[in-house]
């Protein structure tokens, strides 16, 4: 039978997760270009990072269980926190992940690992104490998107590329602090009638590229990672068909944040991007920071939520 | 899934399956001939409400729609469980029958667009000889998988009879698609079909 959907596409996040991605892909292929061009050997300054970043892709899940303290749970230690993850999955007819519960007061969930089958969500306990059913279950249902979006692949590949420009932009800097000598040694094919002073140049150029390089992906990749967030809340809320428990669960949830600040927060600061909402929030909402942050502003998620839930109301 | 699916960060709601429904009867013979289970001809409909959508019939229009007026015996009723999910609940003297209503409570909430909020139907089961009891035993229907798993719970507890359960599945394999990911049998405590 004809599928009659309630939810109209959001063509206005699509061009932009597109351009962005589609943008990432350019700056690969010129990084990858101007490297091929520049007749450097830095295929260690490659390969490093590669290996880093495969072993990070693959151990996602572990690692991330690791550092949150967070343990897997059984269905028989955490009965309800099963119940609402086996209904969403049917529901969504996404295979189950794996659900872990950190001893963390701050409240907050995330979800990582490779792919739909290595797949783990894991809440605070801060997040179970502050928030009723329905609302933990918008929490779980927007986490679970990320798993369906494979989130974790796809911001390990768009932030790799930030990992290898930064690497270079050291590589070279030091490379141009310390002479060209040993950099041009390294150099092959015996170009070396160039002077000294001219190889400084030539470095600094190239460390100039690369910081550029590494400046406009980082900026690119953040944007993307706000995309991916409202992407997920945005799948989240249809699947649980109720924006508004999203919206209350966002609401309750940073809001504890801002008001709690402590020390304990600063140890989950490398986590922010895969986290339901960043444990730190910079004061104020000037647009500088929300250029360099990893999740959307609580208002624009929200007005998105508001605008998804007035849709779903109006269209019949 | 898609690569641009995958790269824009979109799902697509997963729609409803509901033709493996009339394998019921069939494997409804299977039980009783050799579990001694007869279906306490009730069944309920579970899916989630949806903002500014409710379902638009009411119950009673429900009713008139499956033919379920004071002389056939059977009745429907509407239930909102813990965990906000919302049931349909059916009963009918004729166990056929109720499998066509049960079909028919669905497509009608397919047609309304709720196809995607249907999460699963549950058939109850007793023991003969037990009917005022209400039920031990259901067969559940995933309908996004077109599957079905039996689930039996121990009485006031939320606690589920596995390796009975497993059995169960072994005897109703040639009578009905069953759910091959155990992991996908998810336990429905506190059930309002009885």
């Amino acid at each position: 039978m004809a599928t009659k959907t309630r939810f109209p596409a959001d063509r206005g996040l699509t061009a932009r997760m597109m351009t962005t991605v589609f943008l990432i892909g350019l700056l690969y292929a010129v990084l990858v270009t101007a490297l091929a061009l520049s007749h450097l050997r830095i295929e260690w300054v490659i390969l490093i990072p590669v290996v880093l970043v495969v072993a990070q892709f693959f151990y996602s899940d572990r690692i991330a269980l690791w550092a949150m303290h967070a343990k897997v749970v059984t269905p028989e230690q955490a009965p309800q926190l099963h119940a609402v993850v086996d209904r969403l999955c049917n529901l969504a007819n996404m295979p189950k992940p794996r659900v872990g519960i950190a001893q963390m007061d701050m409240p907050n969930a995330f979800a990582t690992g490779r792919n739909q089958s290595h797949a783990v969500v894991c809440v605070t306990t801060g997040i179970l104490r502050r928030l009723d059913e329905p609302e933990l279950e918008a929490v779980l249902a927007h986490e679970l998107s990320h798993v369906a979006h494979r989130d974790v692949a796809v911001m390990t590949i768009a932030s790799f590329l930030g990992i290898i420009s930064g690497l270079l932009m050291r590589v070279l800097f030091y490379g141009a602090l310390f002479g060209g000598g040993g950099q041009g040694a390294r150099r092959g094919g015996g170009n070396n009638n160039q002077g000294g002073g001219q190889l400084v140049l030539f470095e600094l150029a190239a460390f100039g590229i690369s910081a550029a390089f590494y400046f406009i992906s980082f900026l690119l990749i953040r944007a993307l990672s706000r995309y991916r967030e409202l992407a997920a809340d945005r799948s989240g809320a249809i699947l649980i068909g109720q924006p508004r428990l999203l919206m209350n669960a966002l609401i309750k949830v940073t809001g504890e944040i801002g008001r709690v600040p402590s020390q304990d927060l600063r140890t989950a600061r490398n986590f922010n991007a895969f986290f339901f909402a960043p444990a730190l929030t910079r004061g104020g909402g000037a647009s500088m920071a929300n250029l360099f942050s990893t999740h959307p502003s609580l208002e624009v998620r929200l007005e998105q939520l508001a605008q998804l839930e007035a849709k779903m109301g109006s269209s019949r | 899934m898609k690569l641009f699916d995958v790269l824009l960060g979109r799902t697509k709601p997963a729609e409803a399956n509901l033709d493996a429904l009339f394998g019921l009867p069939g494997a409804v013979i299977t039980l009783q001939a050799s579990e001694n289970l007869v279906p306490t001809n009730q069944a309920g409909v579970c899916y989630k409400p949806m903002a500014g959508q409710r379902f638009e019939k009411t119950t009673e229009e429900m009713a008139e729609l499956l033919g379920l007026d004071s002389g056939s015996g059977g009745r429907i009723r509407h239930e909102t469980d813990k965990y906000a999910y919302e049931w349909l609940v059916v009963e009918s003297p004729d166990f056929q029958e109720l499998v066509n209503q049960i079909h028919v409570v669905n497509t009608t909430l397919e047609e309304q667009g709720f196809g995607p909020s249907l999460l699963c139907s549950v058939f109850g089961f007793s023991v003969v000889g037990a009917a005022g009891a209400g039920a031990s035993t259901y067969l559940v229907y995933l309908y996004k998988r077109g599957t079905f798993y039996p689930f039996m719970p121990f009485p006031g507890k939320e606690q589920r009879d596995v390796p009975s359960e497993l059995r169960l599945a072994e005897v109703l394999k040639e009578d009905l698609k069953l759910e091959e990911q155990k992991e996908r049998w998810m336990p429905l405590w506190g059930l309002p079909v009885h």
